[in-house]
This record gives C-alpha cells, structure tokens and sequence, in this order.
C-alpha cells in the first residue's frame, strides 16, 4: 500500500512538469504580449519592465529561470497588475471558488446518491424514471443556461434571492445549485449503474435467501460497491467544477478564481495565467490522486495489480 | 424455473437474453431457432448437439448482428423518435439559410428587440436581426463542431487505440503511459488559453477540441482490441490461414466498430457542449456569426428585458444534447456494448 502510495504521488511529477511547460511555451509562442497594448508604452518603459520579469533574455533562460522560480514555490509577480503577487491573488479569490465548489458538491451528494440508489432499488418504475428522467435533463441543460435561468425566475422574477454579488451567505444558493445540478445529475447516473451492477451478484443473492430484508441489503450489503463508480468520478468533479466555475462566477458576479483566470488569459497576463494553471494543475492531480488511493484501499481487488 | 426467468449467455462479450421455458417445450423450441437464427457460434453448436439436428443452412442465412441491433433500435422509441428530431432540425439547420426571408447579420435597427410574432416567429435580438434566422445558422455551427471534432477525435484515437492493442507488450506500455499523463492534463484550461492565445479560429477550434476528445476512444478501442486479440474466433481464423489484413478487416473491425459508434454518437454532445462553453465565454465562434453559445450569452445578458433572447437558444441546445444522448443510449443497449473496459 506504502509503495502505490509512494509511486502515485511520484508519478505526478512528470505531469506538472508537462504542464508547466506547455504553458510557459504556449504563452511565449501565441500572438501578443502582456505589454502590447492599444496605449502603447514609452519605450523606455517597456525595456525596463521587460528586464524586470527576465523576458528580455533567451527563451530557454527565460525557462530555466522560471523553473527555478516554480521549484521554490514563487509564482512572481503579476504582469497586468505590478503591484499584486500571483500567490496573493490565488490566496485571496480561491477560498471564494472553493466555498462554492463544496457547496455544489455537497448538493451533487445529498441529491444525487439517494436518487441513485431509489432508482436501483426499483428498477422501470416511477422511481426510477422520475429521478432519471431528472438526471438526463441536468446533463443536458448547460450550467450557462441553468445559472441565467435561475437567476431569471428566482430573483429577477420571485426576488427571493439577488441576482449578482457575494455579499452574504444567501448569495451563495443560486450558484451553488447551479453548479451543483450538473454533479447531482452525473452522481446519480452512475449511483443507479452502481448499484444495478452490485444488486445482480451472488453474495446480494445469498444475503437475501438468508431472509435479509430489503433496506438492510440496500444500505449493509450494497451500497458500498454500489457507491465505487461515485467515488471514482469525484476527481474528474472536481475538474468540471473548476470549469463550470468560470461560468457561474461570470453570470453570478462571483469574485472567485475562475473569473480571474479567464481574464488574465485575455491580459496575456503570463505570470498570472502560468500561476493559477499550475494551482488548478496541483489541485486536480492531487485530488485525482487521492481518489486513486481511497479507491484501492475501498476495493482490495485492485491491489492485486 | 418460472416462465418468466431470464438467462443470458455470452456471445462474444455480448450479452444475449435468452427466455427459459420448461414448461412449454413448444416455446422454448422457437427459443431455440431464434438464438440458432441469431449467431452461429461455435460454442454454441455444442449445445445444439443434444437436440433434434437443425439445418445447417440456416445459421448461414441468420441475421447478422447489424441487422439484429437495428431491430433492437427500432423497437427504442426514445431513440427512434431523437433520431426524427435530430435530422429534422439538422435538415431545418441546412436548408434555413436558403428558406429564410432574413440573413443572419441583416439588422433591422429600427425594429430592436421585439418579442415573438408572425413575421418573426421567435423575435428579433438587440439588433432587429431574426432569431430563428440566427438560431439555425448557429446550429449548422454547433452541429459541424459537433461533427467534426468527433471526427478529429476519431481519426487520432481509433488507430492509436488499435496500434496499442494490436502490438501490446512495449509498444502497448509506452503508448498508454503517454495517454495517462495526458488524461490528467486539465484540458479545458488549455482548450481556453488556446483559443485565447491563437485567436478564436473555428479550424482550431475543431482541432482543439478533437486533440482533448481523443484520449477515451484510444483506451475503448485497446481494450476492444485486446479482448478480441484472445477469443478463439481470431484463433480459429489464424489457424484457418486468414491473411492478416483479412482478420483485421473482416472479424477484428467489425466487432470494436460497435462501441466506436456508440462512444462517438455520445461525443457529439460533449463535444457541442464544450463549443457552446466557449463561445459562452467569447471564445468560440465570433460575432456576427452566430451559435448557439453565443446566443445564449447575448440572451443572458439581455434576459430582464428580452427572455426569449435566452430560452430558445436554451431550450434549443438543451434538446439537442437530449436527443444526442438518448441516441447514445439507445445505440449502447441495441449493440449491448458495456461501458467502457478500463
């Protein structure tokens, strides 16, 4: 166990390694800079500002330079805003992303596994096919059409909630619900597969020939290899709820990183877009990671391999 | 065992219902000729040997297992009924532009918004331009990044996949090593740096996309292929004599084209997804163009004062992808391709 540990976590190093440098490069190598600008600077301006993030220098000094930088764990300095550092961007909007994040998985859970597990319990009934039909519906419609929708009927139209801002904790429901119906819809599907799958084995047939009574089998017997798919999804979740973020944050004038992010990608803010790549990078491998790990500690069969 | 007992057996790695009945010896003799008439399977001929010999004939003129899918198919009204809907609206996409009175960028400034009438059956946007007009011209867009990525993802994934079950050992190792890395690459974030860097170009577009869809089809198609390199039909036919190229072509392509099928039909809405997803954030296609994300983002915008400006085009996307996966669905239970082997 030890030893999958250990090799997981040093397989992830190539990756970010991948994923720095495709971004360094693609940066370097696209159209534009962070300093062409419609206003164009003194001259003498530029070459010192240029100096100043190293970017008169060799591209593969540049690099190198930067990788050392990275290794430290310095992310520099913004390029649009020259008095802000990367980290303290990261530091001061990702808690508000997160927040969100937890709430609208929490919301994909609560909604999503009960559901789930109702339509497996009664396979082609109401109870499967109200839930499903649900589950298919949330697939389909587009966070980017759920979020403006809400906020359209709920607090334009009903005006129980704003439409915009983050200012107190009601503010949250709209978004989260938003972000977490897509999570809810995916959790569910594959709740019901789950469980279908568990239900139709030998030992859920030996536990009810021996007089087990339904919901014992359901919650005793089932549901923890019914939930493995579920658990398995959670670190590609978290990369859909990093996406979806950059959505609702825009239609519900979040302050959080996503917003932020698509923003400084259209700066050509380089150290701000290399910065939080990086951040989501780690987040993503690392949550992935884990998942990895609690899977094969949940399921003793894949140890084997 | 009641009448009603449901047993399966394995063809292939497709799982066929068979309806035991004891009770009814007529009944369970037409069981017998319809899984007879189904495959001619080896295994099967074992079975068949305790019975009152059937003509050898007829497992040559049983229906292929294409044939028997499409009849599955049929018998799916959702997906039957998806696919009508789907090549109405793709039917109503090509022809608009030349059906149409209006033009997608035609402005009629002195018109504005207005809401849904006789003349403009779904309104007119900010810039008196017709949304109906706008609405299919944006879904030839959605469609063709819909098709074409898929495309793309296809074109890559397919023979890498089949590269890398085919050979297997090193070849197999190194390639797939390549596609776990990739995997764990947040690519939509790349996907958007890309269409921010190299302008919003619907060429790379369609390149950007197919790149990042690849990756699943490539680990469907090895663990096809993989499955299929050890069943004893493959043998037999080496053993047979079979050229090589006519194993490939003839017994392995058939078999993986199936979960290809089902895989790429559901692509197409993810991929149409992510288009929308882009051009939502002014990174797709570009105005006065329209598509369907885009004109999802003008309406959300202008929801307060003009809400038709988003539920069509949202209500319009949202069916499509509806339809699109119950398509898939249907396609997945008619060929009885289990998700995916990894």
């Amino acid at each position: 166990m030890f030893r999958f540990i250990l090799r997981r976590v040093l397989q992830t190093i190539p990756v970010l390694f991948i994923i720095a440098s495709l971004t360094f490069f693609m940066l370097r190598f696209a159209p534009g800079g962070p300093f062409t600008q419609e206003k164009n600077l003194p001259p003498e301006i530029e070459k010192q500002l240029r100096a100043a993030y190293r970017m008169d220098l060799p591209l593969w000094r540049q690099y190198l330079l930067q990788l050392g930088d990275w290794c430290r764990g310095d992310l520099g300095v913004s390029t649009k805003h020259l008095n802000r550092r990367v980290s303290e961007v990261i530091a001061k909007h990702a808690p508000v992303s997160a927040q969100l994040a937890v709430w609208a998985l929490l919301i994909g859970l609560v909604v999503g596994v009960p559901a789930g597990v109702s339509a497996a319990w009664r396979p082609n009934s109401a109870l499967d096919y109200l839930p499903m039909s649900c589950a298919m519906a949330g697939i389909c419609v587009p966070t980017f059409v759920l979020g403006p929708l809400l906020a359209l009927v709920f607090a334009l139209g009903l005006k129980w909630f704003d439409p915009s801002g983050w200012n107190d904790p009601k503010d949250m429901v709209l978004p989260a619900i938003t972000l977490g119906a897509h999570v809810a819809a995916y959790i569910a599907r594959l709740t019901r597969g789950g469980m279908l799958e568990v239900m139709s084995q030998d030992f859920i047939r030996t536990a009810r020939a021996k007089g087990a009574d339904a919901r014992r089998i359901l919650v005793k017997h089932a549901l923890r290899g019914g939930l493995l798919p579920v658990i398995s999804y959670l670190g590609p979740a978290v990369a859909g709820l990093i996406t979806g973020s950059f959505v609702v944050e825009t239609v519900f004038n979040i302050p959080g990183l996503g917003r932020y992010f698509v923003g400084a990608a259209f700066d050509r803010d380089y150290t701000m877009v290399t910065g939080t790549v990086l951040f989501y990078a780690v987040l993503v491998i690392g949550l992935n990671t884990l998942v990895d790990i609690v899977l094969v500690w949940l399921n003793p069969r894949l140890r084997l391999e | 065992m009641r009448s009603s007992d449901t047993d399966f057996t394995d063809f292939h790695g497709f799982r066929v219902p068979i309806r035991v009945n004891q009770c009814n010896p007529c009944l369970s003799s037409f069981v017998f000729i319809r899984v007879h008439s189904w495959f001619s399977s080896a295994e099967f001929m074992t079975t068949a040997a305790n019975q009152p010999a059937p003509p050898l004939l007829e497992v040559e003129a049983g229906s292929s297992l294409w044939h028997d899918a499409w009849l599955r198919l049929r018998k799916n009204k959702m997906a039957v009924g998806s696919a009508v809907v789907l090549a109405l609206l793709s039917l109503a996409c090509f022809v608009a532009p030349f059906a149409s009175p209006y033009t997608y960028e035609g402005q009629d400034l002195a018109l504005g918004a207005s809401a849904p009438s006789a003349k403009h059956w779904l309104g007119t946007d900010q810039l008196g331009r017709d949304q109906l007009t706008r609405l299919l011209h944006g879904g030839r867009v959605s469609l063709l990044v819909g098709l074409a990525a898929t495309a793309v993802a296809l074109l890559i994934g397919v023979p890498y996949g089949a590269v890398s079950g085919f050979f297997g050992g090193r070849v197999d190792a190194v390639l797939m090593r390549i596609v776990d890395i990739l995997y764990a690459l947040p690519f939509t974030i790349f996907v958007i740096l890309l269409m921010v860097m190299f302008g919003r170009n619907i060429w790379l577009l369609f390149a950007a996309i197919g790149a990042v869809e690849w990756l699943t089809m490539a680990r469907i198609v090895r663990g096809q292929v993989q499955a299929l390199k050890k069943q004893e039909f493959i043998e037999a036919a080496q053993a047979l004599g079979l050229r090589r190229r006519r194993i490939i072509l003839r017994h392995m392509v058939p078999n993986v084209l199936g979960p290809v099928i089902v895989y790429a039909t559901l692509l197409v809405p993810a991929v149409m997804l992510l288009e929308a997803f882009l051009s939502f954030l002014g990174l797709g296609v570009q105005p006065p163009m329209s598509s369907w994300g885009l004109m999802i983002k003008d309406g959300a915008d202008r929801m307060e004062e003009n809400w038709w400006l988003l539920i069509f085009p949202g209500a319009t996307l949202a069916a499509t992808l509806f339809c699109l996966n119950f398509l898939g669905d249907g396609l997945r239970d008619a060929l009885d391709v289990r998700a995916s082997k990894d």
